[in-house]
């Protein structure tokens, strides 16, 4: 049988993967000239641009498109609905989580724009890694069955070990990109199994057959598959949880975000940790969504170590980049949490939705990070060892980044004026105690508190007054991603309404 | 629909935003300050102007606009009985601070972030007593949160940044609580409407829900207020604070935490409150005595006067623990009355510190009616008002709470709300004492007696004597002592006329609603029978 391609549901992505291409081609074939890497740059610019408008055009029209579909009579034997099933589908989650794929990676490429142009980096390798990253970001989310979700996934992991290694004459690069093909191997080989027993079990890779099957009692098989299952949920869990950076999978971030070039580690804190998001979301939910029971108690204590764990580290780094890593770890806890109040029913009375929650917390979050990547990036060019000292004064040296640096500090915290921080937290509250987890509410209200303490000390050092530290030529593409990044925070900050509808 | 309580917010809020335009570069903000900060006072007085007051249990001049929908967030604001008070009061206290910055260049310098720093907190205080919706009071709870931080982590004393971070994480930790409980109101009603809320009295929210979110909002409140033991953050916030930050810390942001009660705590949960009411009190009373015990305690003046807040606290929130209207409007008053005083006290301490260059009692030494008479009487008219004299504003608060405490509410422990009522007494008493002890020491006496720190030791004799005959005595040593009995010269300049400008209206409210408390009651007692409702009276 033929299959027929939509090739306007897939439009987002295979715009990223033909500018990859074309990038690598340009790269080989023009003559090396200064200007060259500038046209790299801007060439990547205009496909992350591009593939961005077209998943806005998506999104406006609303219109939900399935491609790479499995008739019902075909495969799956009894586990097959009566619909076809379909391996790529674009709908809203979809579209939100690739809006957030790409917007970051328009930060991302900016960053790197001057990354590319101060260290020896080769340019054309960068950017074609990047765009291999964003295109796997930009699938995932799409994917509705177990083998497009691993093989997007490993898309997405599979560059950042080289983007991390090509700083080739620093040594703690090379070392951050040993830890992360490690764990990531390992992590992929864990997910894999669960993966591969839960298509034992099922009979099927498409995430909604899967759901079938649990619909369904099995006397046929022991415990009616039952011990498989919880098996698999939980190695699947495993897997999902090394890249999101969740205890107890977590060690690897602080050091890794330390020896990547800062673009990467925005791209890991952001992008990569978004696309590790969506994916769990699609198994636990889609394929799963009948397994609550047994994924929602790991999956709330899970969260509760994670934040904990995260503050708690975070705490004591005197490096901008690794206090940033734990507080992504932390961060990644919350975003966590309101998962744990998932129920496959729904909430009578109730509009939201553990999904939307997570999802809104996420975007919320992607905005906040990314100024405060963005504003480390500056800062790390000037000064090479990037400790927190190094900002003192920054609000009274070059406001206009001080403020900026300030505000997104204050947003991750959760204070006003970051409303967007604050909002993104009551969004997840919410969730958690109308799910009736109460505990974990409190350990989240704990946990609070104790991230205000570092990201308070930091800011408090940006208004410390200090000796006039040489003041450097603003970088353009770094000034305005850290523009992009602000803008879309402010945004968020005044309208919230702007994400909670997009996930409606 | 009225756009009033909006254009309230909005004139600090915009006047805070030009203050970042390079016009302010370099020049002097004071006189801007005190423009802004007197035109939010001037549209808070049309907005009392304009209040009916006949119908003062009503919310009135109300704004409602959907903000986000998603997240069931309005923008309602309006004003009833219960907040027009408060809302005046800030907006009296902002402007009197930037009076007193116009001659006082704050010490950490930088006039302009200053004056932009307390703009902002203006409008997240005022912002809260106009809140009608659950999640926009808690935004603008927030607020204040990272200005006031900033006002004592740069302007404050030497152990500023401590003093600053604890007060924030302190904060920080009843805010996160009373998300939790307000969220829990939220999932068991559906609205974050408070004035829906409390029209329902609580039906519909069942017994236990009632009694967590009324510990969650209770717990969080109870840390802004400050409630024993949950205090402890305030004494070093008040002592290293500026002194403007000092009068809005405790003349506005503790009145925003017994706001809470008013608004939401006891309204929306009434089950709740009668449940944990008994050990609201308890508290209360343990606070007044506590309170009392710890500034008999005290040698800095500030630090004190931050210590009697515990303990005038405790009388609001044992006010608000009978759940009577009585104590209901004990509590309002204590409320309006405490900001008055011990705002006026804390900016009489201010200016003693500056005169004396220390704050501490025992090396200021005594005469302070003869060295600065004007001074010296104001601090007593303050200290007398604070210790509760009838007819000054300090008593009416203290006496209606015991009063109220006399005939608790039907469904609470008529013989435990006495004995609270007896402790609350011995309170006043203790108050009396610190407040009498404080002046004698301070005000009475004559100028030259100095009663120096730690064993006096001024003459080689008694070194003598302490060291044993053995010890070789050294004369630099001998030198050291005398020169630490011995004062340095102190500027004697009294009062001037900006601190008198500053200082008299509080002076004068003090004694208004000493002498006339109905003018204040009038307002509140039909918004407490309101809040009340058909719920618990009595």
């Amino acid at each position: 049988m033929i299959q027929g391609i939509d090739y306007a549901a897939v439009a987002a992505p295979l715009v990223v993967a033909l500018t990859a291409g074309l990038v690598l081609v340009l790269d080989a074939t023009l003559p090396a000239r200064p200007g060259g890497r500038r046209l790299l740059g801007g060439v990547t610019l205009a496909g992350v641009a591009a593939a961005l408008a077209v998943v806005a055009v998506q999104a406006v029209q609303g219109v939900r498109r399935e491609t790479f579909c499995v008739p019902a009579s075909l495969g799956g034997g009894e586990s097959a609905g009566s619909q076809a099933s379909c391996s790529f589908v674009a709908d809203r989650f979809t579209l939100v989580i690739a809006a957030v794929v790409l917007a970051a990676g328009l930060v991302v490429v900016l960053l790197s724009m001057s990354e590319v142009a101060i260290a020896r980096t080769p340019a054309g390798e960068w950017y074609f890694l990047l765009l291999a990253t964003l295109t796997g970001a930009v699938l995932l989310p799409a994917s509705r069955d177990l083998i497009m979700l691993v093989v997007s996934l490993e898309l997405v992991s599979l560059p950042v070990f080289a983007l991390t290694a090509l700083r080739r004459y620093d040594g703690r690069a090379s070392e951050a990109a040993l830890k992360l093909l490690l764990v990531s191997v390992v992590s992929t080989a864990v997910m894999l199994f669960g993966v591969s027993l839960l298509y034992g079990v099922t009979g099927s890779v498409h995430l909604d057959r899967i759901a079938t099957f649990y619909a369904t009692a099995h006397p046929q098989m022991p415990y009616g598959g039952a011990g498989v299952t919880t098996v698999a949920v939980v190695l699947v869990l495993a897997g999902f949880a090394f890249k999101i950076a969740a205890v107890p999978f977590h060690f690897w971030a602080g050091d890794v975000y330390r020896g990547a070039p800062v673009p990467v580690a925005a791209l890991l804190s952001v992008i990569s940790k978004a696309a590790g998001f969506a994916g769990l979301i699609l198994i636990l939910t889609v394929a799963l969504s009948r397994q609550a029971a047994i994924w929602s108690p790991v999956i709330a204590i899970v969260a509760a170590l994670t934040m904990t764990a995260g503050n708690v580290l975070a705490l004591r780094q005197r490096h901008a980049v690794r206090l940033l890593a734990w507080s992504s770890v932390a961060q990644s806890g919350y975003i966590l949490a309101p998962l744990a109040a998932f129920t496959a029913t729904g909430r009578a009375g109730h509009t939201g939705g553990a999904v939307s929650a997570s999802v809104a917390y996420l975007v919320f979050y992607a905005a906040m990070n990314l100024v405060a990547f963005a504003v480390v990036m500056r800062v790390s060019s000037e000064r090479e060892r990037n400790t927190l000292d190094d900002y003192r004064g920054m609000a009274l040296r070059s406001p206009a980044s001080g403020l900026a640096l300030a505000f997104s500090l204050v947003c991750l915290a959760g204070l006003p004026p970051g409303l967007a921080g604050l909002f993104a937290k009551v969004v997840v509250f919410r969730e958690i105690v109308a799910g009736g987890l109460g505990w974990l509410a409190v350990v989240m209200a704990v946990n609070t508190v104790v991230g205000l303490y570092y990201y308070i000390a930091w800011t408090a050092r940006l208004f410390t007054p200090a000796e006039a530290g040489g003041r450097q030529e603003a970088n353009a593409p770094v000034a305005v991603a850290a523009g992009i990044a602000l803008t879309v925070t402010v945004v968020f900050s005044v309208v919230p309404q702007v994400v909670l509808s997009a996930l409606g | 629909m009225s756009a009033l309580p909006a254009v309230l917010l909005a004139v600090p809020l915009l006047g805070a935003a030009a203050l970042a335009l390079p016009v302010f570069r370099g020049r002097s903000t004071s006189a801007y300050g005190i423009a802004v900060s007197g035109a939010a006072l001037v549209l808070a007085l049309v907005v009392a102007a304009v209040f009916d007051y006949r119908d003062a249990g009503r919310i009135q001049l109300g704004l409602d606009v959907p903000w986000s929908p998603g997240l069931g967030l309005r923008f309602h604001l309006g004003v009833d009985g219960i907040s027009l008070p408060l809302v005046v009061l800030t907006a009296l206290l902002v402007f009197l601070c930037f009076v007193h910055l116009a001659r006082h260049r704050p010490e950490g310098g930088r006039p302009r972030a200053l004056a932009f720093t307390l703009l902002v907190l203006e409008v997240g205080m005022i912002g809260t007593f106009l809140a009608l919706d659950l999640l926009l009071f808690f935004v603008f709870f927030e607020v204040v949160l990272v200005p006031m931080y900033f006002v004592i982590a740069i302007w404050g004393g030497p152990a500023r940044r401590a003093a600053a971070v604890k007060f924030i994480l302190y904060t920080l930790l009843g805010s996160a609580l009373l998300l939790i409980g307000l969220l829990v109101v939220w999932a068991q009603t559906g609205t974050l409407d408070i004035a829906d809320l409390a029209a329902r009295h609580g039906s519909g929210i069942p017994r236990t829900a009632q009694v967590l979110a009324f510990l969650a909002i209770g717990v969080g409140l109870a840390v802004k207020t400050p409630m024993w033991p949950l205090h402890t953050w305030l004494p070093d916030a008040h002592t290293e604070a500026p002194t403007v930050g000092s009068v809005l810390l405790a003349g506005v942001l503790l009145k925003m935490g017994t706001y809470g009660f008013a608004r939401i705590a006891i309204p929306v949960l009434p089950e709740g409150a009668a449940t944990l009411a008994p050990w609201l009190g308890a508290f209360a009373v343990v606070g007044i005595v506590y309170g009392s015990l710890a500034c008999l305690a005290q040698r800095d003046l500030k630090r004190m006067i931050a210590y009697s807040s515990v303990g005038h606290m405790g009388f609001v929130l044992l006010g608000f623990a009978t759940l009577t209207p009585v104590g209901m409007n004990a509590a309002l008053f204590g409320n309006v009355a405490h900001g008055l005083i011990t705002g006026l006290l804390f900016f009489l301490a201010g200016a003693v510190k500056e005169r004396y260059g220390t704050a501490d009692m025992v090396r200021m030494g005594g005469g302070m009616l003869r060295r600065l008479p004007y001074i010296g009487s104001l601090l007593t008219f303050a200290c007398v008002a604070s210790l509760g004299l009838p007819g000054l504003a300090g008593f009416w608060g203290e006496m209606l709470a015991l009063l109220g405490a006399f005939r608790p509410a039907a469904a609470l422990s008529r013989p435990l709300f006495l004995v609270f009522m007896a402790v609350g007494g011995l309170g006043t008493v203790l108050t009396a004492a610190y407040f009498l002890v404080m002046l004698s020491r301070v005000t009475h006496g004559r100028p030259t007696e100095t009663v120096p720190a730690g064993p006096p030791l001024t003459s080689a004799e008694e070194i003598r004597e302490v060291l044993g005959p053995g010890e070789p005595v050294e004369p630099v040593a001998t030198g050291t002592a005398v020169a630490e009995v011995e004062e340095p010269a102190r500027p004697t300049w009294d009062v001037t006329g900006h601190e008198l400008a500053a200082w008299l209206p509080l002076v004068a409210l003090t004694l208004a609603f000493g002498l006339w408390p109905k003018a204040l009651l009038a307002v509140t007692t039909p918004a407490v029978q309101a809040v009340l409702g058909q719920g618990v009276t009595p």
